[in-house]
């Protein structure tokens, strides 16, 4: 790889490099340039598009975003100098760029008649989204500055279980919206959807046990028929997180929490047993779980049958479950996009109605910026995963390897099922798009996400400490051919 | 541990394609679909976001688009006297479709005809909106304002064609509605109430309903029986006895009061006081099979008529002999929509070529370049031009000093047939009063008409089509042979 020079060294010479792997601080910056710019750019279109003149926010939208994706790269470049660049421009862009959606969803007159024809006061969401963006990007200034080194986390193994149990749980005690009881609602303060920080906290707590239970999970087993059976007693924790699972889809009706959180187990599972076994296990017990509670939960059930039966909702005589026209709008949404799109600013995504900018933004980016914009989206979500998975591969410990395993596949995870069921892939869940959905425990919790894969990529390609001077160097001998 | 996350990596990469492959069959494979599908507003929200082009009557156009100030449709579609000319636009709502006119034509009105093309391309390098093409039709608003206004609070409807071409010249029906109330975003009430009354005012009688045309059908039984060489002429004796009794069975046919002149009688005078027992005595002669088939070249039995609003099928059945017998006369189960009838008049009066009716003329370019021209075009040849002229003189006869004498005009030649449609369980209900007729001037025929009123609470002697129906097409064909100098 490197370019020894061929003439005989006369300078120290070990087996472990000290020069390391260029920082890509720069190659960041440049990215980041990228990535505010790129969103301004929409912000100016839809401007254009609705009102005939460039938005008078544009100033201050455009320096708010370069003074936030500033502050993360002069952190990340103090605290995490050899952190992978692409990680915080994709973020940024993908948040940049979801602020556009919903501010032009502000902009809606059709789903400002639709609040005030329910009663409700419309309230631009943007302004809010800009804050929590502030506040994600705050929370990832803190993790890369406080959290020295990612293996810290492993002393909270059994603290995070119970973190992350207590948030899970919460909600079952506090009221339901739209079908789904994913919320913690403090009245006046608003409501937080714990779901997405559990999602951060529990592959914490995976990450930790696995890492010390992983040699009993993987050895301790009995071939049958070409698999590694597991051992009854070990059988337990996969039980119990199973069991979660499919407490959380019935008690919150939450489908797409349920199947993260179980996906993500069982992901870290494998990685940390090597036992393809697990993965078997994992498959048939997620859709047993699934076919027994999508045919007696009744919330399942429906979602179920709107995802087979998009366009029932317009037959007549109407069934009992087809209650909302959502996902046939998600789907006329980005048909009428096509491959081009609309253009910003020139959709009718707001026909959705409710959730157009936050479960269904997906589908307002796949009308407004068509097929390729939506590809464009799509591939953004995989460089992240792929970049995370990376970090796992570079990490140089196990726990940093399951970590960053669990965070990414459970970030790719939700993206599809998020974007699946709008696209009416699989059914609709009630999770968000991460970055681009209306929602600050989404937004926030994403940044301390991305916050932790640097940490973790940081560590894996800083270059190790340069050893004490070796002192019979000069007598050492090199032979070179 | 780095190959099971290889694994898991390729594993999210699949994950992502699964979606990019999604989104392409969504995005490419099925956008038109989707993007035409008829729930999908915008289809709708497209419609409305330019004014709409215009049905045009004479030169003026009956039709227009007003601003809304609605966030989904920026226009709507409004009519000018929308009940008089509803049997002809029929409507364009934004919640409850379209239909008739605006349906047939609607992507010309709103711009989308593909012969439009090059004006759409135009309009948009000079950065002009889309603009929507102008349905010119055939029809006469003075003669449209007589029919309308003829029918006034009466239930019925008036269909009148130039004879010479086939364009339609009225198209009245009442009870009728107007469009503009269900237009809008917001007339789901004007719609409910329309939907639910009993006297469908929706509905195009016009060329819609089809009632038993009574003795008006004695003009297509004479014209069988002269065609089939049954009478050599219109003034020989016919072989008729009174009473008669109907084929295969012991009930005799009665006339409409004492009418001795009917025995043997001349279908001239048969025609002009309304014999039963002639008529069904010829109907029964021929036979059902003769019958049927000229009654077919006068357009009964099809379900092919295009004016290019769909007319319901006039119809003349397969039956046994009492009731083809009952046909002759228009009493059993043959049944004519009002512009069936009409036809029937100008094949009469066109000397035995019937014109395929139609009532649009041209549509235009919003440049008013002319797109589509519609030819006149034959559509059959019922009988020949001496029937014609034997059945022009018995029909004039029946205008003159028969029962049609309501509809004389000054110093025209108008032929004329009533008729009296019983219908209901035992001829309960009140019948149908009929008045068929045709001008003449020198340049040939410029007018047949049709008109039929359901009597509703008139009183029963009043129903005889001459005293009902025979002065609204009198006054139609003033309306039209004024206009026509």
């Amino acid at each position: 790889m490197s370019t020894m020079p061929s003439t005989p060294s006369t300078t120290t010479t070990t087996t472990i490099s000290t020069v390391g792997p260029p920082s890509r601080r720069n190659t960041e910056l440049a990215l980041l340039a990228f990535a505010v710019i790129l969103p301004c750019f929409a912000y100016a279109n839809v401007g254009l598009a609705l009102d005939g003149k460039m938005p008078s926010g544009m100033l201050g939208y455009g320096l708010g975003l370069g003074l936030l994706a500033g502050v993360g790269h002069l952190v990340v470049r103090k605290f995490a100098k050899y952190a992978d660049p692409l990680l915080l421009p994709l973020a940024t862009l993908l948040n940049g760029l979801g602020l556009v959606m919903i501010w032009r969803l502000d902009q809606s007159e059709r789903l400002a008649r639709l609040a005030k024809a329910q009663g409700f006061t419309f309230q631009a969401s943007a302004p809010n989204q800009l804050l929590f963006s502030a506040m994600g990007i705050a929370l990832f200034v803190a993790v890369v500055i406080f959290l020295k080194d990612h293996r810290i986390l492993q002393r909270y193994t059994y603290i995070s279980m119970v973190v992350a149990l207590v948030l899970l749980v919460a909600p079952v005690f506090f009221p339901g919206k739209f079908g789904a009881k994913i919320w913690i609602t403090v009245p006046g303060l608003g409501s937080i959807q714990p779901g997405e920080f559990a999602k951060i906290i529990i592959a914490i707590f995976f990450a930790g046990y696995l890492m010390v239970k992983r040699d009993a999970l993987a050895l301790a087993s009995r071939r049958f028929m070409g698999l590694y059976l597991p051992r009854g007693r070990d059988l337990g924790p996969i039980l119990v997180v199973w069991a979660l699972s499919l407490m959380i889809l019935v008690f919150e009706t939450d489908l797409g929490s349920s199947l993260l959180f179980f996906g993500m187990f069982v992901v870290m599972l494998y990685v940390a047993t090597e036992r393809t076994s697990w993965i078997v296990f994992g498959l048939l017990m997620s859709a047993g779980g699934a076919a027994v509670v999508g045919s007696v939960e009744p919330h399942v059930k429906v979602r179920v049958m709107a995802w087979l039966h998009p366009f029932a909702v317009y037959d007549t005589p109407r069934p009992s479950w087809a209650t909302t026209e959502q996902i046939a709008q998600a789907l006329f949404a980005f048909g009428s996009g096509g491959v081009f799109g609309t253009g910003w600013g020139q959709g009718a995504s707001d026909l959705i109605q409710f959730a157009a900018n936050s479960d269904f933004i997906f589908a307002s980016f796949g009308e407004e910026l068509g097929l390729a914009g939506a590809m464009g989206l799509l591939l953004i979500y995989g460089l992240i995963v792929e970049r995370g998975m990376r970090t796992a591969l570079a990490a140089r410990d196990p726990f940093g390897k399951l970590l960053a395993t669990g965070l990414s596949a459970g970030f790719g995870i939700q993206v599809f099922v998020v974007a699946g069921g709008v696209m009416g892939l699989i059914p609709l869940t009630g999770m968000t798009m991460p970055f681009l959905a209306q929602g600050g425990s989404s937004v926030i919790a994403n940044w301390a996400l991305i916050a932790i894969l640097i940490k973790i990529s940081d560590t894996a390609r800083r270059p190790a400490p340069a050893p004490a001077p070796s002192t019979d160097a000069e007598m050492t001998q090199v032979v070179r051919p | 541990m780095n190959k099971p996350v290889r694994r898991i990596a390729i594993f999210c990469g699949l994950l992502v394609l699964a979606l990019l492959i999604r989104d392409n069959w969504l995005q490419f494979v099925q956008a038109d679909e989707l993007k035409t599908h008829k729930k999908n507003r915008r289809v709708d929200i497209a419609r409305y976001s330019q004014p709409r082009g215009n049905i045009i009557v004479d030169g003026q156009a009956i039709t227009g688009s007003q601003e809304t100030g609605g966030v989904d449709f920026k226009y709507k579609r409004t009519y000018k006297n929308g009940e008089m000319w509803a049997p002809v636009t029929g409507r364009s709502s934004q919640v409850f479709g379209s239909s008739q006119l605006e349906n047939i034509y609607d992507r010309v009105l709103i711009g989308d005809d593909d012969r439009l093309f090059f004006n759409r391309t135009v309009d948009m390098i000079t950065g002009k909106g889309k603009k929507g093409g102008d349905v010119i039709t055939t029809l006469n608003s003075k003669a449209q304002e007589a029919a309308f206004k003829g029918l006034g609070d009466k239930k019925g409807a008036v269909a009148a064609l130039d004879p010479r071409t086939g364009k339609i010249l009225a198209l009245a029906s009442t009870p009728s509605y107007d469009p503009s109330k269900i237009a809008g975003a917001n007339d789901g009430e004007n719609w409910t109430a329309l939907d639910k009354d009993k006297n469908q005012p929706m509905l195009n009688r016009a060329l819609r309903q089809t009632y038993p045309p009574g003795s008006t059908f004695k003009v297509v039984t004479a014209a069988a029986a002269l065609e089939n060489g049954l009478y050599k002429d219109v003034d020989s004796k016919t072989n008729s006895p009174l009473p008669w009794t109907l084929p295969d069975t012991v009930l005799p046919l009665s006339n409409e009061g004492n009418l001795p002149t009917c025995k043997d009688g001349t279908l001239r005078e048969a025609l002009r006081i309304s014999c039963n027992t002639v008529f069904g005595k010829v109907s029964a002669d021929l036979g059902n099979k003769k019958m049927m088939a000229m009654a077919e070249k006068f357009g009964f039995n099809n379900k092919q008529i295009f004016t290019p609003v769909r007319v319901e099928q006039s119809v003349y059945p397969k039956d046994n002999r009492p009731q083809n017998a009952m046909a002759g006369i228009g009493q059993a189960s043959n049944r004519a929509t009002p512009l069936q009838m009409a036809m029937v008049a100008s094949a009469v009066a066109n000397n035995g070529k019937l014109m395929e009716p139609y009532m649009v003329d041209k549509v235009r370019a919003p440049n008013l370049n002319v797109i589509e021209t519609h030819q006149p075009k034959e559509m059959s040849q019922p009988f020949s031009k001496q029937t014609a002229q034997q059945l022009q003189s018995i029909m004039e006869t029946v205008v003159q000093d028969g029962t049609g004498k309501n509809a004389k005009i000054g110093n025209v030649t108008v032929g004329g047939k009533t008729g009296t449609a019983q219908h209901g369980v035992d001829n309960s209900a009140n019948p149908y009063a009929w008045f068929i007729s045709y001008a003449k001037t020198d340049n040939g025929s410029p007018v047949a008409v049709a008109v039929v009123i359901e009597g509703s609470d008139t009183d029963r002697e009043e129903i005889a089509g001459g005293a009902l129906a025979a002065p609204i097409a009198k006054n139609v064909m003033e309306a039209v042979l004024k206009t026509s100098k």
